[in-house]
């Protein structure tokens, strides 16, 4: 007997140009078949009318924590928090305490994730030694040891020279670099965007020219080499302009935009709620029009939380003092369906988005529902009406704005390897037999 | 100044002025906020606006505690939190922020119950700062509507330009901001109703000019090349006040840096009020205490 069989879904996989009612049947960890009606018999068997079902949805964007800062989040409690969203793989950043510079620490990472993680958690390596801008990091070694793609993420390589030589290095390994754009001398001590409410509150603002330029930068550059680079949560209408108008031209780039930069605005800070601080910051209304538009037209190729969990102590501070980042996992499935609900995007574009195209970017297996491949399974109920609560989080983090917000969509199965990693609990969809 | 509404303003300099009354008498005391406690929590250097919040105070009898950041658990490590909840265990009934951060004094008033009082935060406002100016500024005028001011220096990084901008902006006066392009924010047209990079333009037909200190601590890097150019360029002389106001009246928050934002001819001269807002900070800070303590009104400022 089969282990698993889902019946009755609507089954969106992008990869394979799929959108229709299928059955999926899966045998240890594999899917073995697919078809309109399969009436093979299942271990388990769950009903998915009326939901949709989607490959393992993919974030190539988070803060894991481990090691070194165990009491903001563990690869365990990420982990967790990343399959109650919804997520079967994530890719973990490497501004973690040793940095993930060498060999060893992306050993420790992925030999933790082993034995702790209920999904697949691949990690970055730093481009450079202690994320420091100064010296290149064991990317050599570090690629040997399993990393998926290389970041300084957190900060910016502000040398033009060093990036050119990290990014001819790291393709001799076929390993992408992953930019956090944003150019130190122009955005200074910020703590928010640039403009009106920066104004009103006082605070230092970062300007979205700080972001355009170094991402017309980093375009430059890999035209010129023709060596890929990926721009990690693209925030602005300039960056957005760019990349555009650079994969017209061919050059190889690709983007990621969170889902707080398509839902919210600099707005949102209202007074000084250290919840909507992070990094890029919140922009303005046309900034958010802008990325969604790239998000249409696939200028922006994924969907990334940039999860980045903090404990209380960090967040309830002065705001110049907070630290940056909000949690995102568990909320970017209801906020990325808000896309499709206000109809600027189809269902099977939204799902690539969260699925195939990142699965592509950083070339990780998953992302689709082939028949013999790794059953990796998200299971989403566009309609479900549930309301944020910070307090019930799989992530060690609480730090949201979306606290208290009523969402409509969610993940209420997620399978990884065939095994069902997190079911909501409101719902009792399956049946044992 | 963004909370209050034009009627609070006004409300707020009618009691100030009957509190002027009581520093003027012999014995400068009245009973009103008896056995009620004011901690003056100074985590930012500062001696005029700490000693003027005091005076304030006593002259009303509250008991006042003054805490700085050298003398306090500031400096230990604590957070503002844990700080102000210790505060708070205390039982004050208000308690004058001054703070370094935009937002500090916001926080705290959503962390503790005792009402809270805005002695400047970072770049964002200094309420009572720009109610002493227009205090001032009514004393000389006899009305604040319909006229013109300018207020010229670090636009960007003042916050009793910030405060005065938009109280003045409630009072119905005539804004005018002017300086260095580096040291204006953007959008600033918005917040004003003329902008302009030439002091010599910006101060003709004005009634009041407001000097704003250039602050060196807050500047992270140069806005200027150094302080004889900005002082040839946007000091206040006594030729830019020819063609101002024969009445024009001059203001600067203090501390003054004589020489580079304003030539000491123009500091030490009639037409200078600058005395009159170091007194009358005294009366607006007695006002601001004894509408929060003494009439029951239960905001944050």
């Amino acid at each position: 007997m089969d282990d698993l069989l889902i019946k009755n879904g609507r089954l969106i996989d992008p990869a394979n140009s799929m959108d229709a009612k299928m059955d999926i049947l899966v045998s240890k960890d594999k899917i073995v078949t697919i078809a309109p009606k399969i009436s093979a018999k299942a271990k388990t068997t769950i009903d998915a009318n009326k939901l949709w079902v989607t490959p393992g949805l993919i974030d190539i964007h988070v803060h894991f924590r481990e090691p070194g800062y165990e009491y903001k989040e563990t690869i365990e409690s990420g982990s967790k928090s990343a399959a109650a969203g919804g997520f079967t793989s994530v890719v973990a950043m490497a501004n973690t305490n040793p940095v993930n510079d060498c060999a060893q620490v992306t050993e420790f990472i992925l030999e933790k994730a082993n034995n702790t993680a209920v999904i697949n958690v691949h990690t970055v390596g730093a481009v450079t030694k202690g994320i420091k801008g100064e010296a290149l990091a064991e990317i050599g070694e570090m690629a040997k040891a399993g990393v998926v793609a290389l970041s300084d993420d957190g900060k910016c390589l502000m040398n033009p020279g060093l990036l050119r030589d990290a990014m001819e290095y790291a393709s001799m390994f076929d390993l992408v670099i992953l930019e956090h754009a944003e150019d130190q001398s122009l955005c200074g001590k910020w703590s928010i965007n640039e403009g009106r409410t920066s104004n009103r509150l006082g605070l230092v603002g970062a300007p979205a020219a700080g972001e355009d330029s170094i991402i017309a930068r980093d375009i430059t550059l890999s035209k010129y080499l023709n060596i890929p680079i990926h721009f990690c949560h693209v925030s602005t209408a300039g960056s957005v302009d760019l990349i555009r108008q650079a994969k017209k031209q061919g050059v190889l780039v690709t983007a990621e935009a969170t889902p707080h930069h398509f839902t919210l605005t600099e707005d949102a800070v209202g007074s000084y709620d250290t919840n909507c601080k992070m990094a890029p910051p919140l922009r303005s209304k046309s900034d958010v029009t802008a990325i969604i538009g790239g998000l249409m037209d696939g200028t922006i190729d994924c969907i990334a939380t940039d999860h980045a969990p903090h404990n209380v102590v960090e967040k309830e501070v002065e705001f110049d003092c907070a630290a940056f980042g909000i949690v995102g996992l568990e909320t970017a499935v209801p906020l990325a369906m808000s896309l499709v609900n206000d109809g600027h995007m189809k269902p099977s574009d939204l799902i690539g988005s969260l699925s195939s195209k990142p699965a592509k970017t950083l070339n990780l297996s998953g992302g689709s529902l082939d028949i013999g491949s790794q059953a990796d399974i998200t299971i989403i109920d566009p309609e479900l009406e549930w309301i944020v609560e910070p307090s019930k989080f799989a992530t060690k983090g609480r730090n949201t704005p979306f606290g208290g917000k009523r969402m409509r969509g969610r993940a209420v199965v997620t399978i990884v390897k065939g095994r069902v990693v997190y079911k909501f609990n409101g719902k009792d969809i399956d049946s044992d037999e | 100044m963004e909370d209050l509404t034009p009627e609070d303003i006004s409300q707020i300099l009618n009691t100030s002025k009957l509190m002027k009354g009581i520093s003027e008498r012999d014995v400068k005391k009245a009973p009103t906020l008896r056995g009620k406690t004011i901690i003056n929590m100074f985590a930012e250097p500062s001696t005029r606006t700490r000693t003027s919040f005091e005076i304030a105070g006593k002259r009303l009898s509250a008991d006042v505690i003054n805490i700085s950041t050298s003398g306090s658990s500031m400096s230990k490590g604590e957070s503002l939190k844990d700080m102000v909840a210790n505060l708070e265990a205390m039982r004050p009934d208000l308690i004058v922020v001054r703070h370094k951060s935009d937002g500090a004094p916001a926080m705290i008033s959503r962390w503790t119950n005792c009402t809270v009082v805005n002695a400047g935060d970072g770049r964002h406002e200094h309420p009572t700062q720009s109610l002493l100016d227009m205090m001032t500024i009514l004393e000389s005028k006899r009305k604040l509507e319909g006229l013109n001011v300018v207020i010229f220096g670090d636009i960007k990084n003042s916050r009793v330009a910030r405060s005065n901008m938009i109280g003045m902006k409630k009072m119905g006066m005539n804004i005018t901001v002017c300086g260095p392009k580096t040291m204006l924010p953007l959008y600033v047209e918005e917040m004003a109703d003329n902008v302009t990079t030439s002091l010599a333009d910006a101060v003709v037909g004005a009634d009041v000019i407001m000097a704003l200190r250039i602050q060196t601590e807050r500047l992270e890097k140069a806005k200027f090349p150094n302080a004889r150019e900005y002082s040839r360029l946007f000091g206040l002389t006594l030729s830019h006040l020819k063609k101002a106001k024969h009445n024009a009246i001059v203001l600067h928050p203090g501390p003054i840096n004589q020489g580079i934002e304003i030539s000491p001819e123009v500091v030490e001269g009639q037409w200078s009020v600058v005395l009159d807002q170091v007194t009358n900070g005294v009366a607006v800070r007695m006002a601001t205490l004894y509408l929060l303590l003494g009439a029951g009104l239960q905001k944050t400022e």
